[in-house]
């Protein structure tokens, strides 16, 4: 599947975002005043300019209300329906902490749930297309979660929830990998059996149906990089769990710590985001004769 | 709305033969052609004369090269377009209700005027028979040719699909599946007509009828009958004596 900067943009920023806010609603930190002010202000910047960013990439998004109807079936529905939900949850704890009003804080932690369920919705987006072998299990969600955990603590300076994030996330990264690597030959489909025509012999392509890529080819048969695939597994494994885990643990308690371990994560993040899409083949390559 | 029918009283869509499909791409042209004008955004191309272009059409045909056990390889053309499954993965995933399925006749469909383009549903689509247009930014895919079929204006020969009324070898037949006694449940049911990827669980309309089984090529010399001539009368008497002059 094509990497599109917008998509990979919005899932790892409104999932940092969310995670951000799932703290600061649970009341792990409790800023007040102006921290508190740029606090949840990050949170709500990550969670709101990652949703902006899915917005890039629709064909007309003057509609874009319109995909608030359909919650019943569609996960992407789902997913507008609980980010603003969340996102409206919270407001009364972010005014609280910023003006001191002392409001009750137990919509923040309904809040804080709220904020793993929409980066569930978010990953079920992916994890709901059996066209796609790769995404279509139980590790996506995993992943996204563990992703929003440890971009959450990090953000929010946790140590120990930084590092079972951090854990939860290398697990999550180890089984997304090895459980993808096989799926789509796990899931037995070939170009014989795509056509049909296995029943007649060994099918191989012929001549393409088109001379020139169309949108079929350009959005779901992604080949280009394919050779960084080696290297950028290690970058993910390393930069979004491994050196934000030793460098909370190994450096002073400080803000420029937690700072430095967040942008490492969100770059580890970036590369894991891009692994996501450019390797996860879709079946509709089959007849193509490429995957 | 994004859910699907329980019921639909008509199955339409099409039986695409395998066996008779010589790859003319003439199928691709009418589908092309017709949906140009009429039923929703027009079909566009970008850079159509260019080094690259690129365009948006609702039907392809593959060709593929299939080597039996036995005998010589067949190239075996390959018409993909929407398959109007019972189970349509590209309806649920909409956000927008902008695609749909026909409680009337099963046909699958796209309202352009809710669709926000997210493409999703070309990502559900096991099959790849829906592709975003890069002029108007909304998804397309085979419509059934729904303004042909039910288009009073139109001669009643004319009220099929575009593609099987243009197609030359007859290749490609229309009707309703829901109607054991229809035209194209008949040939399913004689041919052994399949479905595409029926592990997904999409439960296409359209099916597939395989390529018949070919006549297989003689082992034997072309002059066999000709080396063991069994001549009797004239002939064998002219045989004989001619055999002696030799």
């Amino acid at each position: 599947m094509k990497p599109a900067p917008s998509v990979i943009l919005f899932t790892v920023l409104s999932g940092m975002g969310f995670g951000l806010l799932a703290f600061l609603g649970a009341g792990f930190v409790q800023p007040v005043g102006w921290l508190a002010f740029f606090h949840w202000g990050l949170g709500y910047g990550l969670a709101v300019g990652g949703l902006a960013a899915s917005t890039f990439h629709l064909g007309n998004p003057q509609r874009a209300l319109k995909a608030f109807t359909q919650w019943q079936t569609s996960w992407l529905s789902r997913e507008a329906w609980a980010s603003v939900l969340t996102l409206v949850l919270l407001a009364p704890v972010a005014l609280s902490d910023w003006l001191g009003l002392g409001w009750p804080r137990v919509t923040g932690l309904i809040g804080a749930v709220a904020c793993f369920g929409t980066v569930f919705t978010t990953s079920m987006i992916y994890a709901q297309i059996a066209a796609v072998p790769r995404w279509n299990n139980w590790t996506v969600p995993a992943m996204f979660v563990s992703f929003e955990l440890t971009g959450g603590a990090l953000l929010s300076g946790q140590v120990l929830p930084a590092l079972i994030g951090c854990s939860a996330l290398i697990l999550a990264l180890y089984a997304h990998k090895t459980k993808g690597d096989v799926a789509f030959a796990k899931r037995g489909q070939t170009l014989g059996k795509a056509t049909g025509l296995d029943q007649v012999g060994s099918a191989t392509v012929f001549e393409q149906p088109h001379t020139s890529p169309n949108y079929l080819m350009r959005e779901m048969i992604y080949v280009v990089a394919r050779k960084h695939i080696a290297r950028l597994w290690p970058i993910a494994f390393g930069a979004a769990a491994i050196l934000p885990a030793v460098l909370v643990v190994l450096l002073p308690y400080h803000l420029l710590t937690f700072a430095l371990a967040a942008l490492i994560h969100l770059m580890g993040a970036a590369a894991s985001r891009w692994l996501f899409f450019a390797q996860a083949e879709h079946v509709v390559g089959l007849y193509y004769g490429q995957r | 709305m994004t859910q699907l029918p329980t019921h639909t009283d008509k199955k339409l869509g099409l039986a695409i033969d395998l066996d008779t499909c010589v790859g003319c791409q003439a199928c691709v042209t009418a589908c092309k052609g017709w949906n140009d004008q009429g039923y929703g955004a027009a079909l566009s191309d970008q850079n159509p004369y260019g080094a690259d272009p690129y365009g948006t059409f609702l039907n392809r045909v593959h060709s593929y090269q299939v080597q039996p056990d036995i005998g010589a390889a067949q190239i075996i053309n390959f018409p993909r377009s929407c398959l109007h499954c019972e189970d349509a993965p590209c309806v649920t995933v909409c956000p927008t209700g902008a695609s749909y399925k026909r409680t009337e006749d099963g046909i699958v469909l796209v309202n352009e005027d809710a669709c926000i383009g997210c493409g999703l549903c070309a990502w559900a689509c096991p099959y790849g028979a829906r592709e975003l247009d890069q002029a108007a930014g909304v998804m397309k895919k085979c419509t059934l040719c729904v303004d042909r079929i039910y288009n009073e204006n139109l001669p009643e020969e004319d009220r099929e699909p575009a593609c099987v009324r243009t197609c030359p070898t007859g290749a490609r037949h229309f009707g309703d599946f829901a109607d054991p006694d229809s035209k194209v449940s008949k040939l399913v049911a004689e041919r052994g007509g399949y479905d595409l990827m029926p592990d997904l669980k999409t439960k296409p309309t359209n099916k597939y009828l395989p390529p018949r089984k070919k006549d297989i090529p003689q082992e034997a010399s072309l002059l066999a009958p000709l080396l063991d001539i069994q001549a009797t009368g004239f002939a064998g008497w002219l045989d004989k004596v001619l055999g002696k002059l030799g």
